[in-house]
């Protein structure tokens, strides 16, 4: 799935610019972007390149970050921090995850992610994040394939639950808002309902046949093989 | 209380990161571990991790910043203008409703410009101020994500997370015109 829309963007763009620079198509609002970089494929060449480069800013910067977090968690995972978080959140976690055992490292993980996502700590949630995808993978009988909880995970990570949504605030306030506070309500709303959503939806979509992973032992299905409908292709 | 609240946010904010790591250095003292070479231990994953997650990256913004720089996205606002209006979202949105799941910057430079349009007190403003808050930048997410486990076949989360999209969307458009029109 992610093979197909990462094709899908770069086709739209090439084709896009292309009848742009054509003059196939006539944007009012392009009129200056194009002007100033002399053409829509010029600009887009010079985005992929300037992203590529841009990618490995993001992980140096993250590798510092990366190193501080995860030598916290391992003292708190020592320490039994960890293991005391999922324990106290079991009831929840285990309606969530029921195929990470109790107790394990990759609930605490998790509750840790969701929990620094929540209060707007973007720079901690993302390490505490993958080391529960590294907890996660521990579990995982076929390497390479995603399992039900992660995908579980990622659904109510990517919801985006927030309650100061922090940024936000700031660029209303920047542009001059009387009351930039007013939108944290509606947020919270908006982002429950898309939790809600998508706990629904991963349970829902991971029992589909084109989305299931065979269980072990159980033969690979007749229409060739176990990664027949890889990726969820449509 | 909307002081009140506004103080009780950002002190919880600044104080979290600080309490948290002042608990697991208290817990692990008290276990007796050697605290400074365990964390050492584990601070030493941290670059392998990040050499992981260099490809998916890579493979990702690419083709992000090629969209963004197609004008992509204004081709396909001009397109579905119509559509849009009979199922009642402004079509002054669609570039942020596509934008968001893509790149975070992205979201909010388009914020940016909105507030500075149409005002930042404005229902449209509000609109795409909730949309930016009550969602992820997903495509990056599920990239580093499973890029950091090497898993290439991610079966129901990319869906998973446009439906989850889609629904905090269509909530951030509906709720704002109840509350403030």
């Amino acid at each position: 799935m992610l093979n197909w829309i990462w094709i899908g963007l770069i086709l739209i763009a090439l084709m896009s610019a292309g009848a742009q620079d054509l003059g196939l198509i006539h944007l009012p609002e392009a009129a200056g972007h194009v002007a100033e970089k002399g053409s829509r494929m010029a600009a887009v060449t010079e985005a992929a390149f300037d992203s590529a480069k841009t990618a490995v800013n993001i992980v140096i910067g993250l590798i510092g970050i990366m190193a501080m977090w995860l030598g916290l968690m391992r003292l708190a995972d020592k320490a039994g921090l960890v293991q005391l978080l999922a324990r106290v959140l079991k009831p929840v976690l285990r309606r969530l995850f029921p195929d990470v055992p109790d107790g394990h490292p990759a609930l605490g993980a998790m509750v840790m992610n969701i929990a620094a996502n929540m209060l707007g700590l973007g720079n901690a949630a993302t390490p505490l994040g993958l080391k529960a995808m590294e907890e996660l993978d521990k579990l995982n009988p076929r390497k390479g394939t995603a399992t039900n909880a992660m995908c579980t995970f990622l659904a109510i990570n990517t919801a985006g639950l927030t309650l100061i949504p922090a940024t936000v605030l700031g660029i209303l306030a920047a542009a001059g808002s009387k009351a930039p506070y007013a939108i944290i309500s509606t947020t919270l709303i908006a982002s429950g309902v898309a939790t809600i959503t998508a706990i629904i939806a991963a349970k829902i979509l991971e029992r589909l046949p084109i989305f299931r992973v065979p269980r072990d032992g159980e033969g690979p299905p007749p229409d060739g093989g176990p990664d027949a409908g890889k990726d969820g292709s449509p | 209380m909307r002081e009140l609240l506004q103080g009780v946010a950002t002190t919880v904010s600044a104080w979290a990161v600080p309490v948290m790591i002042g608990t697991i250095l208290v817990a692990a003292v008290l276990r007796r571990l050697p605290v400074y070479e365990e964390f050492v231990e584990g601070a030493k994953d941290g670059f392998q991790v990040g050499l992981r997650i260099i490809p998916f990256l890579v493979a990702m913004l690419v083709a992000m910043g090629m969209f963004r720089a197609s004008g992509a996205i204004d081709v396909l606002k001009a397109a579905a203008a119509p559509l849009l209006g009979a199922i009642g979202f402004p079509p002054d949105l669609l570039p942020m409703a596509i934008m968001r799941p893509l790149s975070g910057s992205g979201a909010q430079g388009l914020l940016a410009e909105i507030a500075k349009t149409f005002g930042p007190d404005s229902l449209l403003g509000r609109q795409a101020a909730t949309m930016v808050g009550c969602s992820e930048t997903t495509f990056y997410v599920l990239a580093v994500y499973f890029g950091s486990v090497a898993i290439t076949r991610t079966r129901h989360a990319v869906f998973v997370g446009l439906i989850a999209e889609v629904a905090g969307f269509l909530t951030a458009i509906w709720v704002c015109r109840a509350v403030f029109a």
